[in-house]
């Protein structure tokens, strides 16, 4: 079975500004929801307490906000949670009380309300959301500083500023479906949106290493072309890896669970946008910053000569010649 | 053919350490090293606990405080005004100024002072470098603490770890039920700070009608009973002793059979429980817990030996507990709650279920898919596979790591990049053999020419789990620790492991030579 047939080279560059504008449409839109709709913080950045409730029948939705609103927790959003049975109270207070918790708290206050079991009860404070927060930042820039020297040291500065650009192209528009969907903002999110960096950037790198052979071996001089013919060549691969990947974790979404779906849907948004970034976009920044061929070969021929140079001494010098 | 295909080798050796060491994880044996399953799995308890350091800090200016009392009274050094200031002073003043160097070589015996004299006025604080380290060693103090306790309450595999230099992290796996978690919370933030105190019996009549302030002023501290907030007595602030000395506490019950906590104390707090007793015969003592007046007995005699008891209103449990903080220590410094995340075993439950099953259907698609797009070759990658899977279980089982729910995702990620490599590299080699280059030729080229981009792409996604790693917390670590190995594994299984597999398999793909069967191309 094949996808593509092996030898069909397809004019992508031709059709970059097209892409390259509906990125921009996308990115945009992605910035201003983040603006104004913003990211709907979870506890574990924003701090609070949130109490996971199962009952045993269809959740007493009503009855339970009723009962809440006579007490201190009268501003707590209640919300189903997966399925009818399950509800999740978000709490903003936090109790930093070892011995007075929550947990048991609503278990007597919401004693009149059916038969249930309190299955979760997270509390973040707020000084531990903010180191989160901080952290959290600090990884994802740190991410890209060491993607950007690691890119540079093994293709070309071009490259790194490409695939960079590329990843925030990606991260942005997860972001902003995040946002789009009101999908709850906290830790494993932060851990999805990473890998949606590592999986892009993956398939960035496979394409860039394409490209960089290409202008290598072939004799092609015109930028243009040895981008579409590596692109095209790699597209059987790009497609078959994020289709495989997008199974996966369409399977992690669809059965996974309320817990995990948050991570699974960003992943989703993140295998497309990756997918269609390494095949339309990332080499695009490569043509639009004016990445030179033959300052390229000449920088590898000089590599090359400085590499035999090294190497005739060496012989020369084990030959004791010197 | 080659004489030894030590591809293949490496891979055989490869798959059967990952089948042996991953046996005990999957059929959950009592032996062998097993992948720990993470508190939103198993369901269970994590907390995040702040030291409040400044406490430690009072409370050894006190215990200085204390030690000046002894020592002035033993020595028969008359000082006035003993008491403390803002929390982290001592003052006094000598009023016989001859005394001087005698209090002076008292106080070189107690380390980590600066002393500032003026006139007759003493002001005693703890160096900048005691303070840090009194502060340390408060935070670990309360983790051994904390350890002990929970250790001797007897729950399952408790993990008190210090995280940064005020915080502790406890993971208690295994807690079934809402009354065992607020037991546990309990204990763990128990001071169990003991201290024997004495009444002002001169002014004790008047504590019905004294403010704090008024009490003070003689050096005194109002303080509550614990089983009647109306019942007040006024004590010395300074204690006599505290919990530090307590060697040793045990339930007994009394005559009437109420449950009571019996002490011992260690020889220092022995000699001085001895002449403070000796010489107070017929005052009252203050047994102080926690801040409350437990009983208030008069002495009768000189207690000499060392022991002592706690008496009223506690249930059996309570005692018990009791015991167990009293013996543990107490905690130097108080503790707040920072973060505490508790699920209950139903939901981590289900969580596994959950998530087995999508990592299963998950791995089906992906075969499945594998052997009808890539035929034999398919075949092959699926192998690499399935063994990578076992060498994830394999090496964290070993380094007894932890599975979490985000490192399941993991494991399915993983899954998706070994494919990568592998598809990468079958397409690599149809290529070659569109060309028309001969099968040994082609896979050969095939992988030389996919390496160089597989490795970078992993060595990428690895830095990001090392950073991920670094400034993660819990299950991002968890996460960032199964991508890692995974990628690691990968590299083991599909690029060297289905290589091998190809070089032995080479001498029968070049006599067939049908590659749609082999490679899935017409």
């Amino acid at each position: 079975m094949e996808i593509f047939k092996g030898n069909r080279i397809y004019n992508f560059m031709g059709k970059r500004i097209p892409f390259l504008g509906f990125s921009a449409i996308l990115v945009i839109a992605s910035i201003v929801l983040l603006f104004t709709k913003g990211l709907n913080l979870g506890i574990d950045f924003a701090g609070g307490t949130l109490v996971q409730v199962q009952y045993e029948q269809k959740a007493p939705i009503d009855k339970i906000r009723e009962v809440l609103s006579n007490t201190k927790y009268k501003g707590s959003s209640i919300t189903e949670f997966g399925s009818p049975t399950e509800v999740v109270i978000r709490v903003t207070g936090v109790s930093s009380n070892l011995t007075n918790d929550i947990g048991d708290e609503m278990h007597k206050l919401l004693d009149s309300t059916g038969k249930f079991e309190i299955r979760r009860v997270d509390m973040v404070g707020a000084k531990v959301g903010g180191e989160l927060r901080e952290k959290g930042i600090m990884a994802l820039s740190l991410s890209l500083i060491i993607i950007l020297i690691y890119v540079s040291y093994r293709f070309e500065w071009r490259f790194a500023i490409a695939s960079i650009l590329a990843l925030a192209h990606d991260i942005i528009i997860a972001l902003g479906a995040i946002s789009l969907f009101q999908v709850e903002v906290n830790l494993d999110i932060l851990a999805a949106i990473l890998t949606i960096l590592g999986y892009s950037l993956n398939d960035t790198i496979i394409v860039f290493d394409r490209i960089r052979e290409g202008i290598q071996t072939s004799k092609e001089s015109e930028l243009n072309e040895v981008v579409n013919e590596s692109v095209s060549r790699t597209l059987s691969r790009t497609t078959l890896t994020s289709l495989t990947t997008f199974f996966v974790v369409a399977t992690l979404y669809l059965f996974g669970g309320e817990i995990i779906n948050g991570f699974a849907f960003t992943l989703l948004v993140g295998v497309v946008v990756g997918t269609y970034s390494s095949i339309f976009i990332a080499a695009s920044f490569l043509v639009q910053l004016k990445f030179s061929i033959e300052s390229f070969r000449a920088k590898e021929a000089e590599k090359v000569k400085r590499q035999k140079e090294k190497e005739k001494i060496r012989a020369m010098y084990e030959k004791g010649t010197v | 053919m080659k004489i030894f295909n030590y591809r293949l080798v490496i891979f055989i050796l490869s798959i059967i350490f990952g089948v042996v060491f991953s046996i005990p994880s999957f059929l959950q044996t009592e032996t062998g090293k097993k992948i720990s399953l993470g508190l939103d799995l198993q369901g269970g308890l994590h907390m995040l606990l702040g030291v409040k350091t400044d406490e430690a800090v009072t409370s050894k200016i006190k215990s200085i405080a204390t030690a000046v009392k002894y020592f002035s009274d033993d020595e028969d050094i008359l000082i006035d005004g003993l008491s403390i200031k803002s929390n982290d002073s001592v003052v006094f003043s000598v009023l016989d100024k001859d005394e001087f160097p005698k209090v002076d070589k008292m106080l070189e015996e107690i380390k980590g002072l600066d002393i500032s004299k003026q006139e007759l006025e003493y002001t005693l604080t703890l160096s900048a470098e005691e303070e840090i380290q009194t502060k340390d060693q408060a935070v670990s103090q309360v983790v051994e603490t904390i350890r002990n306790r929970l250790d001797q309450f007897g729950l399952a595999e408790p993990t008190v770890v210090r995280q940064g230099e005020t915080d502790i992290v406890v993971q208690l796996p295994g807690i079934k039920t809402a009354e065992d978690e607020r037991a546990a919370r309990e204990l763990i933030s128990k001071p169990a700070n003991l201290e024997l105190m004495a009444v002002d019996e001169e002014r004790a009549d008047q504590v019905y009608n004294m403010s704090k302030a008024q009490a003070a002023q003689y050096g005194d501290i109002i303080l509550e009973a614990t089983d009647n907030p109306n019942v007040k007595y006024l004590v010395k602030e300074i204690p006599i002793l505290n919990g530090s000395q307590v060697v040793d506490a045990q339930v007994a019950f009394d005559q009437s059979n109420q449950p009571i906590i019996n002490f011992t104390l260690n020889s220092a707090g022995a000699r001085i429980f001895g002449d403070f007793t000796g010489k107070n015969v017929g005052k009252r003592l203050a047994v102080v817990l926690d801040g409350k007046v437990y009983s208030a007995p008069n002495i009768r005699e000189r207690i000499g030996g060392g022991s002592g008891q706690i008496s009223g209103g506690f249930t059996v449990i309570e005692a018990g507990n009791v015991a167990i903080a009293l013996r543990s220590g107490a905690l130097p410094a108080s503790v707040e709650l920072l973060e505490k995340r508790s699920v209950g075993p139903s939901l981590g439950a289900d969580s596994i279920k959950a998530s087995t099953i999508a990592l299963v259907s998950g791995f089906l698609i992906v075969f499945i898919f594998m052997i009808i797009y890539y035929r034999r070759a398919g075949i092959i990658a699926n192998v690499a596979l399935i063994t990578n899977i076992f060498i994830i279980i394999a090496i964290m089982a070993m380094f007894g790591a932890t599975l979490t729910l985000p490192g399941m995702a993991g494991i399915v990620l993983t899954v998706g990049m070994a494919v990568d490599a592998n598809v990468i590299i079958g397409e690599r080699i149809r290529e070659l053999l569109r060309q028309g280059v001969s099968i040994p030729k082609a896979i050969e080229d095939g992988y030389s020419n996919a390496m160089r981009a597989i490795l970078d792409a992993n060595i990428t996604t690895l830095l990001v789990a090392v950073i991920l790693y670094a400034y993660g917390t819990g299950p991002i670590k968890g996460f960032a620790i199964t991508i890692s190995i995974g990628i690691l594994a990968s590299m083991l299984t599909a690029i060297l492991g289905t290589h091998g597999i190809y070089e032995a398999l080479l001498p029968k793909i070049s006599k067939d030579k049908n590659l749609n069967k082999w490679f899935g191309i017409k």
